[in-house]
């Protein structure tokens, strides 16, 4: 992914004719082939399978065989309270983790370009870094553990004269506990593109505006976070694309019937339609409206990123 | 070199920001510590929730009851073995293609779409279990290692590694008489070790942290992974299945167990990590902000 503008030239320049662009460039054809069979296979064949959204699938009638109903399925999502709820609970938790996900990196890469001292600045990103890499399965573990009812926020909890709370089985925490423990998983490595394009800004500018007369502060808005601004843009309109991305593994890892009034998703309410209640059609539905919509945005983001930002996917 | 006159609010700003900073880079890693302490814990001791971040009651119990489990020890083979191939079979296919498309060619414009589409759309759940089982796919190893090779995002990331070696090395080769593959081979492969092994070690993260094809395929729990074994005891609480028999889980706390297995899935994760974390912001940076 590059923010370049300018296409970049080849080794010689396009043949003229397909055969000779074979005879010459053959060997890289046939290095891309197996990422396009493995493409072809499990991307594109599955995007066909798309059709029993508008069936009644039975699997042993199989798709071939299944009956058409039209856009039945897709009428249902919306009269159906429960994929209803899905999509509200998806929208507010994707967009809480979005405007977080923006907001928190780049006021702590701020703060963390304020530290001079080499050695502890690495410190705190060698830590800050780590929970993205752990799985949602070992966050998950360690949630319940820790907001258990003998965990150790409620036995904090309980020395300050508190009732101990069930946390994970609270409808109305579940969107925060969720929303909180994405950021923290994710704010550390969410900073370093920020610290780059830091790393980046003319150190000149810097000693102009001191002789100028403008205070740390001022050099911080008008300087640090000027200079990133496009990175910033870039990150912001292609979080755009996330706007149904709500995350499945977390939230299939935390949730439970306690909580699906509030937490309760559009991919877990997919996998819980299709695979426990075997409404394939439905549930297949559902994930298309989903990819469609996802698709849209994300189209529309990189629209926009490279308007401002000069931004190109290749 | 100039002496700066600091203030006092500058100075008040410091310290509150160094350690205000230090507690969040703390809050990171506590939850971890506190995990580690309670698996090392005495079982009344974790069950009273006493433990905080220092073992109380010091015992290795929960560490030998989980690796005398034979289906915890066979989980770990498992995932180790698709960690390995998985890791190996998706930069093959990845490096290959990352390299052709690095070079300007007639068909690349449009490979290049068809491959981005892949990241932009998809089947879903449903269609790709169906397309999955008919290949037989279902209750097989291979499950693990095949659909999940090609990932579009770190082809890319390997195409603009690619693209980073001077031009003009592969040039001289050409003229030399070197065809695309010895290029890819003697030139190519050795200039950009560091960045291919950022991309091998992320992907070998995230095959090491993959938990649902296990869920989704097999039939027995005996083939699963350990993220999907660890799934199923943090989260479906089910530990007679996978776990021990019923006469030590009873004299066992089932806290610590549970807090041993997460601590044991995290813990090639936490070895790998000062690898990881000397090569990926570079890594990063060069495959997202390239130029």
């Amino acid at each position: 992914m590059g923010m370049n503008g300018k296409h970049s030239k080849g080794l010689k320049g396009h043949p003229k004719t397909w055969r000779q662009e074979v005879a010459h460039n053959w060997p890289l054809y046939v290095l891309v082939l197996p990422s396009i069979i493995l493409a072809v296979i499990f991307c594109y064949i599955p995007m066909g399978g798309l059709v029993m959204a508008f069936q009644n699938y039975k699997p042993w009638l199989g798709i071939r065989g299944s009956e058409f109903i039209g856009m039945e399925n897709f009428k249902q999502i919306f009269m159906f309270k429960e994929s209803y709820q899905a999509i509200i609970n998806t929208l507010i938790i994707a967009v809480a983790k979005i405007i977080c996900g923006l907001v928190v990196p780049i006021v702590m890469a701020l703060l963390l370009n304020e530290v001079r001292h080499a050695g502890l600045k690495k410190g705190i990103q060698t830590l800050v870094y780590l929970p993205h890499f752990l799985s949602w399965i070992t966050v998950a573990g360690m949630l319940r553990d820790i907001l258990g009812l003998d965990g150790i926020v409620n036995s904090f909890l309980q020395k300050l004269g508190v009732d101990p709370i069930f946390f994970l089985g609270e409808a109305g925490m579940f969107r925060q506990i969720v929303v909180i423990s994405d950021v923290w998983k994710g704010f550390g490595f969410g900073m370093i593109v920020y610290l780059a394009a830091i790393s980046n800004i003319d150190q000149n500018l810097y000693e102009v505006a001191e002789m100028d007369g403008a205070n740390r502060w001022q050099q911080t808005i008008h300087i640090t976070l000027t200079g990133i601004l496009p990175m910033i843009i870039v990150m912001a309109t292609l979080s755009l694309g996330n706007v149904l991305n709500a995350g499945f593994d977390q939230i299939f890892n935390l949730y439970s019937p306690l909580t699906y009034s509030t937490g309760d998703i559009i991919d877990t309410y997919v996998y819980r339609q299709s695979l426990v209640n075997g409404q394939y059609s439905f549930g297949t539905a559902v994930g298309l409206f989903k990819s469609g919509v996802g698709l849209l945005l994300t189209a529309i983001a990189y629209k926009l990123a490279y308007k401002f930002a000069g931004y190109r996917i290749f | 070199m100039k002496v700066r006159r600091v203030s006092t609010g500058r100075k008040v700003f410091i310290v509150c920001n160094t350690i205000f900073l230090l507690l969040m880079a703390l809050l990171c890693v506590l939850p971890l510590l506190n995990l580690f302490a309670i698996s090392l814990s005495g079982k009344a001791a974790a069950n009273s929730g006493m433990v905080t971040f220092w073992p109380v009651d010091f015992t290795t119990m929960a560490y030998e009851k989980t690796f005398q489990n034979a289906n915890f020890i066979r989980s770990i083979a498992i995932s180790v073995a698709r960690t390995l191939i998985g890791t190996f079979f998706s930069m093959f296919v990845i490096v290959t293609a990352g390299y052709a498309l690095s070079k300007d060619f007639r068909g690349r414009t449009v490979l290049m779409w068809f491959f981005v589409f892949t990241m932009l759309f998809g089947g879903g759940l449903i269609p790709s279990y169906l397309v999955n089982s008919a290949l037989g796919l279902k209750n097989s190893f291979w499950v693990y290692i095949i659909p999940g090779a090609f990932s579009c995002y770190n082809l890319i990331l390997i195409m603009n590694f690619f693209k980073s070696i001077p031009k003009a090395l592969e040039e001289a080769a050409l003229v030399d008489g070197a065809n695309f593959f010895q290029i890819l081979w003697k030139i190519f492969l050795p200039l950009s070790k560091a960045g291919l092994a950022t991309v091998a070690l992320f992907i070998m993260v995230g095959n090491w942290n993959e938990w649902f094809t296990g869920i989704l395929y097999m039939s027995d729990t005996k083939d699963y992974p350990l993220a999907s074994f660890l799934q199923v005891i943090v989260v479906q609480g089910n530990q007679q299945d996978l776990a021990l028999d019923p006469t030590s889980a009873a004299a066992m706390s089932e806290r610590t167990i549970k807090a041993a297995q997460v601590f044991i899935g995290a813990l090639p994760i936490l070895m790998v990590y000062p690898f990881l974390q000397k090569h990926f912001a570079k890594g990063i940076v060069m495959g997202a902000v390239k130029e």
